[in-house]
C-alpha cells in the first residue's frame, strides 16, 4: 500500500457503483424503509435528506452493514456489497475516537504493520499532522471529525458513507468540514453518500440529492453546478428551494425518535 | 530571598502544624507522667522500639511475611475477580450462570467464615492467604463487570466496523475502556487486602506484624504494639500510592488524571 499523497491509479481510486433494489426495513412492525430502489454510479456524490424519522440513518446503516436488510438487495457492481465491506467506510455522527489512544493510533485503529507514515499522511491530508501524538480530550469537536475522517480514509476506501458527520459541528467549522470532504473526493474519486438534514448542505456539495419521505424516494434531484461552486449563488438557492417546498408540502408526521438504536443490540425496538 | 518564597514556605509547613503539635503534646503529658506508658508509650519509645527492631533485623521477617500473604491473597483473589468480571461482563451466558451466585457469595462478611476457616486450614499460611483471597475478590469482580458493561456501545459498534472482532477488540477497546472501573476494585481491594490480613494476623498467627503486636500485648510492650499500628498505616499508605501510580500511568489518556503543571493530585 503506497501513501494517501502519493497519486494512485486511476483504477484504485474509482468508487464502487452502488445499486440498492427493492429494499425494505422494518422494525418490529414499523416499516422504516418501504422499497426503495436505487442506482449510484461510481464516484458520484449523494447527498441524502429527509425529515428526521423518514428512515435515512437506517439506510445508510445498512449500506454499511451495520443493520440487516428485512428484503431487497444491496449490490457493488456486479457482486454483493457485504463482499465489499472492506471498501466501504462509515463516519458517525459523533466522531467515536476512542479516548484511550493517541491520535494517530486512533487512525490506524484496526491496521496492522507499519501503518505509522500511512497515519501520518492521512492526518497531514486533514490538517492534523502536528496533533498526531496527542489524546483526543485535547481536540475541538471539528477536530475530533477530522481524526474520524483521517481514520475513514487511511483505509482508502471506494464508498464513504457518512453519517451526518457535521451535524454538531458550528457554522463556520461545517464549511471548513465541506470543502475538506469534497476536496478528498475529488482526488480519490470515492463514491459517497452523505446523509443530512441540512438541504443547503446538500445542494452545495453533492452531485445529486435524494429527498426520503416515510420511507420511500420522493424527490431525485441532480445537481449539474460546476465546482468550485459559490456559495449563496442564486442557482443553489433555487435549488435549495425546490427541495424545501417538496420536504414541507407534505404534512410533518408526527415526531417520532429516528429509528435507529445507538445499542448493537436494538434493545429499543425489542417491543 | 524574597518575601514570597518565605510565604510559599510557610504554606508548604503549614499542613503539617497539627500534627507535629499533637505529637508534641503526646509526648510531653508521657514524660510529665499525666499520662501512663500503659495506655500510650511516649513517640520517642516507639521510634526506640523501631530501631531496636531494625537493628535486630527482626522487623524484617515480620515485614516479609504479612507482606508476602498480602500479595499472594491479592494476587489469587484479584486474578479470580478479574477472571470473573470478565466472563459476566463480555458473555450474556457467563452473566445469568455466575452473576447471582457470586453477588449472594458476596454478601457473606468474609471475616464471619474465620472459624470455618481456622477448620479447614488450621492456622497456617493456607488459612490467611484464603481470607485475604475472598476479601480481595470481589471488590475487582464486581468493578470489572461493571466497568465492562458501561463502555459505550457506540465505540464498539465502531470498532467492529472498522474490522476490530474477537482479542483484538477486546485488547483495543474493551479492557481499556473498562480500566478506570478496573482501577478503582484495585484500590477498594488493597484496602480490603491489609484488613484483612489485621484480622486475620492478630487472630492466628506465629509471625508477621499482627503477631509482632499480639505478642509485645503478652508483656505489656505497648511501644511495639503502636509500632506495629504505624507499619500497617505504612503499609496501607503504600499501596494506596502503588494504585495511584498505576492509574496515572494506565489512565494517562484521561482527563481528570492528566498531571497539570503546579498542581499534581
Amino acid at each position: 500500500m503506497s501513501s494517501l499523497k502519493q497519486q494512485q491509479p486511476a483504477h484504485l481510486l474509482r468508487g464502487i457503483p452502488l445499486a440498492v433494489q427493492q429494499l425494505k426495513k422494518t422494525f418490529g412492525s414499523r416499516e422504516v424503509l418501504k422499497n426503495i430502489d436505487l442506482h449510484i454510479p461510481a464516484g458520484q456524490f449523494v447527498a441524502v435528506v429527509g425529515r428526521s424519522g423518514c428512515g435515512k440513518s437506517t439506510l445508510l446503516r445498512l449500506l454499511a452493514g451495520l443493520d440487516k436488510p428485512t428484503a431487497g438487495e444491496l449490490l457493488a457492481g456486479s457482486g454483493k456489497l457485504v463482499d465489499a465491506r472492506e471498501d466501504t467506510r462509515l463516519m458517525f455522527q459523533e466522531a467515536r475516537l476512542l479516548p484511550w489512544k493517541k491520535i494517530i493510533d486512533n487512525v490506524g485503529l484496526g491496521l496492522s504493520g507499519d501503518w505509522r507514515s500511512q497515519a501520518l499522511d492521512a492526518l497531514e491530508a486533514v490538517g492534523l499532522a502536528e496533533r498526531a501524538d496527542e489524546w483526543p480530550a485535547a481536540l475541538s469537536g471539528g477536530q475530533k471529525q477530522r481524526v474520524a475522517l483521517a481514520r475513514a480514509l487511511i483505509h482508502q476506501p471506494r464508498l464513504l458513507l457518512l453519517d451526518e458527520p457535521l451535524g454538531a459541528l458550528d457554522a463556520l467549522t461545517r464549511i471548513e468540514m465541506q470543502q475538506l470532504i469534497e476536496n478528498l473526493w475529488r482526488k480519490h474519486g470515492f463514491t459517497v453518500l452523505l446523509v443530512t438534514h441540512d438541504v443547503s448542505e446538500a445542494v452545495a456539495i453533492a452531485d445529486r440529492v435524494i429527498l426520503i419521505e416515510e420511507g420511500r424516494i420522493g424527490l431525485d434531484l441532480l445537481v449539474d453546478l460546476p465546482r468550485p461552486r459559490a456559495r449563496g449563488s442564486h442557482r443553489l438557492a433555487a435549488l435549495e428551494t425546490q427541495v424545501l417546498e417538496r420536504v414541507l408540502s407534505l404534512p410533518g408526521t408526527p415526531p417520532e425518535p429516528e429509528p435507529v438504536s445507538p445499542l448493537p443490540t436494538q434493545l429499543r425496538w425489542a417491543n | 530571598m524574597s518575601t514570597h518564597a518565605s510565604q510559599q514556605f510557610v504554606q508548604r509547613l503549614a499542613p503539617w502544624a497539627l500534627p507535629i503539635l499533637l505529637l508534641a503534646i503526646w509526648q510531653l503529658s508521657v514524660s510529665a507522667g499525666w499520662l501512663s506508658t500503659r495506655i500510650l508509650p511516649a513517640p520517642s519509645a516507639v521510634i526506640a522500639a523501631g530501631v531496636n527492631l531494625v537493628s535486630s533485623g527482626e522487623i524484617w521477617t515480620h515485614l516479609a511475611i504479612s507482606g508476602w500473604r498480602a500479595g499472594m491473597g491479592f494476587a489469587i483473589g484479584g486474578g479470580i475477580g478479574l477472571a470473573l468480571g470478565f466472563i459476566t461482563g463480555l458473555s450474556k451466558w457467563g452473566e445469568r450462570l455466575l452473576d447471582s451466585s457470586v453477588q449472594m457469595i458476596r454478601n457473606i462478611p468474609h471475616l464471619a467464615l474465620i472459624p470455618l476457616v481456622i477448620l479447614w486450614f488450621g492456622i497456617d499460611e493456607t488459612a490467611k492467604v484464603f481470607l485475604v483471597a475472598l476479601g480481595t475478590l470481589f471488590p475487582i469482580y464486581l468493578n470489572t463487570y461493571h466497568g465492562i458493561r458501561n463502555i459505550d456501545p457506540a465505540l464498539v459498534e465502531m470498532s467492529r466496523s472498522y474490522g476490530l472482532s474477537g482479542f483484538s477488540l477486546f485488547w483495543h477497546v474493551i479492557l481499556p475502556g473498562a480500566m478506570p472501573s478496573i482501577l478503582v476494585g484495585v484500590r477498594f481491594a488493597l484496602g480490603f487486602m491489609w484488613l484483612t490480613l489485621i484480622v486475620a494476623e492478630t487472630i492466628s498467627a506465629s509471625s508477621g506484624i499482627g503477631y509482632l503486636a499480639m505478642n509485645a500485648r503478652e508483656f505489656l510492650q505497648t511501644d511495639v504494639v503502636v509500632l506495629a499500628i504505624v507499619l500497617y498505616a505504612i503499609l496501607g499508605k503504600l499501596a494506596d500510592l502503588a494504585a495511584r501510580g498505576l492509574e496515572r500511568v494506565c489512565l494517562r489518556w484521561h482527563p481528570a488524571y492528566q498531571v497539570t503543571k503546579g498542581g499534581a493530585a
